[in-house]
């Protein structure tokens, strides 16, 4: 069994209505890696299995990493956190986020809240263009300096 | 109940300290580390590491608010605070409690009554506890009442000092008005607190701390003393236990002290109660209480063999304190030196930069706390701890002979460190005594000027 383009379509739709950024699905050979926000589904063959053999030997201890994907496409800005805190995309709990992949922003529009044992921070862009990828989750926690949003810059 | 996840809101060496007993506890740790510390050893050894800000410590590890949220968003039962930082301030403490959030450390309400350090004169009055001649003054004619009294020379403490910060000596009564008056006000200008207090300046004074263990509810036992006298401008360099030539009658008497005070206070946790030993009255006096884990915790634990990282979980999760008094039989010597990143040839000033190699001593009896490896970076932000190296032996003799040796296998690239500076201090027959008093190491070190500038004239 292999997937189709309407399983394709299918996954899209379900990742589309979840709360996941991203999905990675293998089987049968096939690789499937979608982003949410960027609208680009990358269909491509497994390479050969293969242990990461270095890394299975050695137990390293984790190096520490700031969460961060990469960019989906060249050229794009990070909106860092400025605070560690709790991120929230809307007003209120019920509200409509401050904004969506797509909107358009000036430098100080503001794109989240980030509380701080219940003192509410404005997150402003930063940077004017449109949004293109929205990484923070709305209510988890979001460490100082990490990629909250990504922003196509306006020429 | 059992802690399963701690925050760990410090850095460096203490950061990894605390590590080490969670894992072998098996709790989680979340080290809350600023920009500059997430490449650190410690950042590596941690379950977790969130980034709280950045590198200077007003923007990270002093935000009271943003290690309480980074706790409570990253589901820690409890914050460990280390030493410096926010481990004494009344106000992390306090946040905790209302927040649920369980503080590896003493009440608030501890905190503040010793961190007031006329409080805690009265306190250790109360308690029975020797204090050097003196008291509050409120006015400068009730200083010089005071100071007749008392006779010269004296020191003028700030309320809110502690730690060697907030002291004036003063050496002839008619200089008194003046410098109350100075004193004062600094004091408002670095800690928010006019208030000072007078007490007599001991000349030939040793720095003798007892390290307790509370459970909070009035039981306290003691893990003995530990002689801090070689420092400079009150910076511990070299800590060693038991206090060298001290009777087991005068050791035993202030280890009492040092209990009764911490019972009457209900003290929760690890603390350290410092003391000053007059050699020429043969006679003790309360300084202050340290409410923390110190850094000089392990001459302590090498000889007790308690971790008291782990005591301080126990009592923290409510188990109490199965320590017995008669279960602490010290033995042996240990001796501590604390290798820091600072040049003495520029009167110790500290040296930041990137470690290019390092290479610590072990062995028998050896232990080295250190967050150093090769590679590692020391930020200009924070202290200049690289490393404690700590030895244990039979007696001071043995210990003594293990420290050369240790410091003989130290290696140190890529930043001027105090090493050398320890290996001379080693090799001093005064040293070697045992026994030195505060102004030691300021007179080592004037006699070593002399002697250089004499070398570099002959």
């Amino acid at each position: 069994m292999s997937l189709t383009a309407k399983d394709v379509a299918e996954i899209l739709r379900l990742l589309e209505s979840s709360s996941f950024d991203t999905l990675s699905l293998e089987m049968n050979g096939v690789k499937l890696n979608l982003r949410r926000g960027s609208a680009v589904a990358v269909r491509e063959s497994a390479p050969p299995a293969q242990a990461p053999q270095s890394a299975a030997e050695a137990p390293q201890p984790v190096p520490p990493s700031r969460k961060s994907t990469p960019p989906s496409e060249a050229g794009l800005k990070d909106i860092a956190s400025p605070l560690l805190g709790i991120f929230y995309r809307a007003p209120k709990p019920g509200e409509p986020p401050f904004v969506e992949v797509g909107a358009t922003v000036e430098q100080d529009t503001v794109i989240g809240i980030i509380e701080v044992m219940k003192l509410m921070n404005s997150v402003r862009a930063g940077v004017a263009g449109q949004i293109a990828e929205i990484l923070a989750q709305n209510g988890a926690l979001v460490e100082y300096g990490e990629t909250i949003m990504r922003v196509r810059p306006s020429a | 109940m059992a802690i399963r996840r701690i925050l760990i809101a410090n850095r460096g060496e203490i950061a990894l300290r605390v590590i080490r007993t969670c894992k072998a506890l098996g709790i989680e740790t979340v080290l809350a580390a600023s920009e500059a510390d997430l490449d650190s050893l410690p950042a590596r050894m941690a379950s977790r590491t969130v980034c709280i800000g950045p590198g200077h410590p007003s923007m990270s590890y002093l935000k009271v608010e943003t290690i309480v949220q980074a706790a409570l968003g990253v589901k820690a039962g409890a914050i460990h605070p280390g030493y410096g930082f926010l481990s004494e301030r009344p106000a992390l403490a306090r946040v905790c409690e209302q927040e649920g959030v369980i503080f590896i450390g003493p009440t608030a309400a501890q905190i503040e009554a010793v961190g007031d350090k006329l409080r805690a004169r009265a306190e250790a009055e109360a308690a029975g506890v020797p204090t050097a001649p003196g008291g509050a003054v409120d006015t400068i004619n009730e200083a010089m009442v005071l100071g007749r009294e008392i006779g010269p020379p004296l020191l003028i403490k700030a309320v809110g000092g502690g730690g060697g910060r907030g002291m004036k000596r003063v050496d002839r009564l008619e200089d008194l008005p003046a410098a109350m008056e100075l004193a004062a006000a600094e004091a408002g200008a670095a800690f928010g607190d006019t208030r000072v207090y007078l007490e007599r300046f001991v000349t030939h004074g040793r720095h003798v701390e007892v390290q307790i263990l509370g459970d909070g509810r009035g039981r306290v036992v003691h893990l003995g003393e530990r002689d801090c006298s070689v420092q400079r401008r009150y910076q511990k360099l070299i800590e060693e236990t038991p206090a060298p030539g001290l009777s087991s009658e005068f050791r035993r008497r202030i280890h009492h002290a040092a209990v009764h005070l911490a019972e009457r206070l209900s003290y929760r946790s690890a603390g350290t109660v410092e003391f000053l030993v007059d050699m020429d009255r043969s006679a003790f006096y309360f300084l202050e209480v340290n409410a923390r884990i110190q850094v000089e915790h392990p001459v302590t634990e090498s000889v007790t063999g308690v971790d008291i990282v782990a005591e301080q979980i126990a009592i923290a999760q409510g188990d109490g304190l199965p320590l017995q008094q008669k279960d602490i039989q010290p033995e042996g010597h240990a001796i501590e030196c604390r290798i820091n990143a600072e040049d003495p040839a520029r009167d110790f000033h500290p040296t930041p930069g990137t470690v290019r190699g390092a290479e610590w001593p072990s062995g028998e009896g050896v232990r080295v706390d250190t967050h150093i490896i090769s590679g590692a970076r020391i930020p200009p932000f924070y202290d200049s701890l690289m490393a404690k190296i700590i030895v244990h032996g039979s007696d001071r003799a043995v210990a003594l002979e293990r420290m050369r040796g240790a410091l003989a296998a130290t290696r140190i690239e890529g930043v001027s460190s105090n090493l050398a500076f320890h290996r001379t201090v080693l090799a001093d027959p005064e040293f070697q005594g045992g026994g030195v008093d505060t102004s030691y190491l300021p007179r080592f070190l004037e006699k070593r000027r002399i002697l250089q500038e004499a070398r570099a004239h002959g």
